[in-house]
């Protein structure tokens, strides 16, 4: 198990984000910001708290579940709990920072896309990531990245964050080890 | 989670709960703008309605179509039923055709069993005689639920035709799975055989009944049941059995109506009371496609498990 990143290095990238964020949509007027459950949904707190930092005005925030929107549902071994999509603003016309811990194949993130439309119209739907670890498999990519790895096959990524796991960093973890 | 809903005989609160969780995530889809999901696409759902049916039927078929699943219907009146074709037949043509799950209401006890016997398709029960009508039960306890969170010592109390009644007999099952408070009302002559020992309240006096009730569940009588000598007149059952003002006025303060439907508006309940601030009949209808997606979402067959 490798550390790839501390708290402080996850709250400065976060820290990061929030500011090109609020760059590229000039302020947070129009934001709203979605965390993709589990672990999306702690980081996009996080990031709506570092967006009212610098603008004094805080994103509308949602919660997003991606259950009922896979392409492999029909080859999971149960019918998964959902744990329920929470968006109660109106999505339409709006900026929609979606938000996940890490992107790997692209398809979860085209999942969530989908959902996010049967909302509303959007006006733009960008994609911030701690981790991207490559290997897609839709053409989707990110628009805020906290940090770039390349994994080996045997490697995997785990974002911990406090209010779930109790302790706040990123590891690389060896799957044989 | 089980493989089929044939009733709610033997299945926990545990197991109900965890439908009428999800129910919840789906309820909330039927208040958006767009109210499709796409997590039964490719699956082949047909509704086998033996028995007229209008609420269920569209209920089921509405929560078919919010997921996405494709569905053949077929009903009794213009089917080859009319030409002598046998249960068994007609539910052994349909398997050949590979369907994944089938949705059958049939008037023979047992049906749904039959059919979860003969194919491998997912079988749930819409209704077979006067068994089991499990997804209205769900429906009703969703409902119930949705106002009072907890079932643990809730006094409901179920008024109506208990010995023909399927929608009696799930919700016992399931209201008593859940720890509910249960008293059955109906007439003598309307109750069925060895109904003490379901295990709850049963008696034929209205008043005592519903007296201090969070819940009253109301039945439709059908009015064949007075020619078949059950009741002397559709008068005498509603001035005994009627819901009525005065009655709710007995209840808990905290108080719902229910009704499964189809109302016989001032037989079994009174305009008055059917259409009161407190009556959440319109509400039943709405969850009933909620619960009914929950059933198909949970129990949806996985590929390469039916065929």
């Amino acid at each position: 198990m490798i550390e790839l990143l501390d708290s402080t290095q996850l709250a400065r990238s976060i820290k990061r984000i929030a500011t090109e964020v609020v760059e590229r949509n000039s302020g947070a007027k129009n934001l709203a910001i979605v965390g993709i459950r589990t672990r999306g949904v702690p980081l996009a707190e996080r990031l709506a708290t570092e967006i009212e930092a610098l603008e004094g005005i805080r994103p509308p925030q949602g919660s997003i579940d991606i259950t009922l929107y896979r392409d492999d549902f029909r080859e999971l071994t149960d019918s998964p709990n959902v744990g329920g999509t929470s968006i109660l603003f109106d999505v339409s016309d709006k900026d929609i920072i979606l938000v996940d811990d890490v992107l790997y194949t692209g398809r979860t993130v085209r999942a969530a896309m989908e959902e996010i439309i049967d909302y509303g119209r959007p006006s733009t739907i960008q994609l911030a990531v701690i981790i991207d670890r490559g290997c897609r498999e839709f053409p989707i990519c990110a628009d805020y990245v906290g940090k770039k790895v390349s994994l080996k096959e045997n490697e995997y990524i785990e974002v911990r964050v406090m209010e779930i796991d109790g302790e706040e960093h990123v590891v690389k973890v060896d799957r044989n080890s | 989670m089980k493989e089929h809903l044939l009733g709610l005989d033997g299945w926990s609160g545990e197991e109900i709960l965890e439908v009428l969780d999800h129910a919840r995530t789906f309820r909330k889809v039927l208040d958006r703008d767009v109210k499709k999901l796409p997590t039964l696409k490719g699956i082949t759902v047909a509704n086998l309605f033996f028995e007229n049916s209008t609420r269920t039927r569209m209920s089921f078929e509405l929560a078919e179509k919010r997921l996405s699943a494709d569905i053949i219907n077929f009903s009794a009146s213009t089917s080859s039923l009319k030409k002598g074709e046998s249960l068994r037949d007609t539910v052994d043509n349909i398997w050949s055709m590979k369907v994944d799950m089938v949705v059958i209401r049939h008037v023979a006890v047992g049906s749904s069993h039959f059919i979860a016997r003969r194919c491998k398709a997912v079988v749930i029960n819409a209704g077979d005689g006067s068994h089991e009508h499990p997804t209205q039960a769900l429906l009703d306890l969703y409902t119930i639920r949705e106002r009072f969170e907890s079932f643990e010592g809730l006094k409901v109390c179920l008024v109506g035709d208990a010995l023909h009644s399927r929608v009696i007999r799930s919700n016992v099952l399931g209201l008593k799975a859940l720890g509910a408070k249960i008293t059955l009302c109906a007439p003598l002559t309307l109750l069925p055989f060895g109904v003490e020992q379901w295990g709850i309240d049963v008696t034929c006096d209205i008043e005592e009944a519903i007296a201090g009730a969070n819940v009253v569940n109301v039945m439709r009588l059908q009015l064949e049941r007075q020619t078949a000598g059950y009741i002397p007149s559709l008068r005498e059952y509603s001035t005994y059995w009627g819901i009525h003002k005065g009655l709710i006025d007995l209840m808990d303060k905290d108080h719902i109506i229910m009704h499964p439907g189809p109302m016989n508006r001032g037989v079994e309940i009174t305009q008055e009371v059917a259409d009161s601030a407190d009556s959440v009949i319109l509400p039943q209808v709405t969850n009933g496609v909620a619960v009914r997606m929950a059933v198909l979402y949970l129990l949806s067959p996985r590929i390469g498990e039916t065929q």
